[in-house]
């Protein structure tokens, strides 16, 4: 087994710990800025679908400037956005460079895609439902998190699987401005010298996550929904 | 008799782009405490938007709503969620939440601190009231129709309301299922003292369960009063389409359309409409007149309905006799309080 390894991916048998190194840098970014843009998206997506006009709270205002700032970081291509970001980030992060660096960028560009996902998310849940709920004498609070979001937990489990496939994604392309992690490594080795094993086994590894994110998320929404 | 919810000149307005929308215009309206009280409309008609501002889910534009005395448009939104404690609803979609159990969506009505026990009591002694203490574990989801309405009603019952809204809460259910909610509703009236505003597009509900009906039309209420009234005596066209729905004697004139042999009075005979239109009418009237007169009495059509614990409906008959006699069996019937129509004399 071994033998076969070493036979079809010598750079990165050869290169074995820089590899897995890679590879936990990648987990640690999804994990984490998938943490941190979570909790923003669920917040913002929550803002948007109060505040919207004919919402349970509705605020011109807010519901703008969210909106509008939503649109605005979704249509800068992510390598511009990283690339631009990187002064602020070294002012938020220390570096600019490394897991550390990339976070910064991982969030601002997920986050206002994830917020779209959430705010979608809560679109589903039937309007009955939130009349009912306002008609028991619930207040905006209680209604947000009893009914918003529970009802939607099925929705938002789907959303964050298809977000975390895109993060996925995106870790590779922070790699590129200096971010590590396994699209660093594949561009490094498999590109950019030409060592084709390189980037055949990060496409297998990414595949084997990205299925093993839906997997999961399938089962939790198979858990969650009645 | 105190007025628990009393509406004057209600008017709601919807604003477009299109332009101004009248949705409720000069709405006048009193519910007693323990009516059942139905508005009726066509779809579009206003009757969704007016028990919406009952409970203040939906703000009207002038005029006066007062619930137990209380001004809606006067109560801060925290005022405003107490007094719905006190008015529950039920939806025509029953609007649970597909995520929790049916005891859990009875238990998420709860408003201010209980203990856990009392709500647990509370819960199961509500969904036996309902039937439906078996189903305390079980998702909505799982439910039929008139089931998850059960909890739908039980859920709304929690906070102990004096006033249940009803939204086209069997519009949904089939016929013998829409029997055995609205006999559910009339018991918990009868049994917790509710009053009960019933929003419906079916005649048939107004006269299975309602004491009162209002009668809405683009937004205006073209006729109100109580159920027996209205159905012995509708006035407005809109009223009359809608008593019709409940009743076949109107059959008879779609039979003279066709020149059927059955409603062409032979000479000397008489195609009668009897209609019960005061409550006292309970007497074998046609062996009476049969007897009394020496005539034939030969029943087309027959409709004959209990409301308010009197007969309503009427006969279509076809008399035959002496023309004298004919004319006197009518005086009498007259005088009885019938109505009389002679549709057809040969």
């Amino acid at each position: 087994m071994l033998n076969l390894l070493d036979q079809w991916f010598p750079n990165v048998m050869s290169r074995l710990p820089e590899f897995f190194d890679s590879f936990v840098q990648t987990i640690i970014m999804v994990v984490v800025a998938g943490l941190i843009s979570f909790v923003l998206a669920v917040i913002l997506g929550v803002a948007v679908t109060v505040t919207k006009p004919g919402g349970l709270h509705p605020n011109r205002g807010v519901f703008n400037v969210i909106d509008k700032l939503i649109n605005l970081f979704r249509s800068i291509p992510f390598i511009i956005l990283a690339a631009s970001l990187v002064p602020v980030t070294r002012f938020v992060m220390g570096t600019a460079i490394g897991t550390k660096g990339a976070l910064f960028p991982l969030v601002v560009g997920i986050t206002p895609f994830f917020a779209r996902q959430i705010q979608s998310a809560l679109a589903g849940v039937d309007s009955g439902l939130i009349e009912a709920a306002q008609a028991m004498g619930m207040g905006l609070p209680e209604i947000i998190w009893r009914v918003y979001l529970r009802e939607a937990i099925p929705s938002i489990v789907r959303v964050s699987v298809i977000t975390l496939v895109s993060l996925i994604d995106m870790t590779a392309v922070v790699g590129v401005v200096g971010g590590g992690g396994l699209g660093d490594f594949a561009i490094r080795y498999g590109y950019q010298r030409y060592m084709m094993d390189v980037t055949i086994a990060t496409i297998i590894v990414l595949v084997l996550l990205v299925g093993l994110v839906e997997l999961i998320g399938r089962l939790l929404v198979e858990i969650t929904e009645h | 008799m105190s007025s628990v919810i009393t509406i004057r000149n209600l008017t709601k307005k919807y604003s477009s782009d299109e332009g101004e929308k009248i949705a409720l215009s000069d709405i006048d309206l009193d519910v007693d405490k323990g009516d059942i009280y139905g508005i009726i409309g066509l779809s579009g008609a206003g009757k969704s938007t007016l028990v919406r501002c009952i409970n203040g889910l939906e703000h009207y534009d002038g005029g006066t709503l007062a619930v137990n005395g209380k001004e809606i448009a006067d109560l801060r939104s925290k005022e405003l969620r107490a007094l719905r404690s006190d008015v529950g609803m039920i939806f025509q979609s029953f609007n649970l939440m597909p995520s929790r159990t049916v005891a859990a969506n009875v238990e998420l009505a709860f408003r201010g601190k209980v203990d856990a026990k009392t709500r647990k009591d509370r819960v199961s002694e509500l969904l036996e009231l309902v039937g439906l203490t078996e189903k305390a574990e079980a998702y909505p989801g799982e439910l039929s129709g008139g089931q998850q309405q059960r909890v739908a009603i039980a859920r709304a019952l929690v906070n102990k309301p004096g006033i249940l809204l009803s939204d086209e809460a069997t519009s949904a259910l089939d016929p013998t299922t829409t029997k055995s909610i609205l006999a559910l509703l009339r018991n918990l009236h009868d049994t917790l003292g509710l009053t009960i505003v019933v929003i419906t597009h079916q005649m048939s509900v107004i006269k299975e369960i309602c004491n009162k009906v209002a009668v809405i039309d683009h937004g205006t209420i073209v006729e109100k009063g109580n159920v027996f009234d209205i159905f012995a005596a509708p006035k407005a066209a809109l009223t009359k389409a809608f008593v019709a729905t409940t009743s076949n004697l109107d059959k008879v004139h779609e039979l003279l359309d066709d020149h059927s042999p059955l409603v062409e009075p032979k000479p000397g005979q008489v195609l009668l409409r009897m209609n019960y239109i005061a409550k006292e009418v309970s007497e074998a009237l046609v062996s009476h007149i049969s007897r009394e007169f020496s005539i034939d009495v030969n029943i087309i059509f027959a409709d004959i309905d209990i409301v308010e614990n009197a007969p309503l409906g009427g006969l279509v008959v076809i008399l035959k006799g002496d023309s004298k006699k004919i004319n006197d069996a009518l005086a009498y019937l007259k005088e009885r309080n019938i109505g009389i129509e002679v549709i057809d004399r040969a």
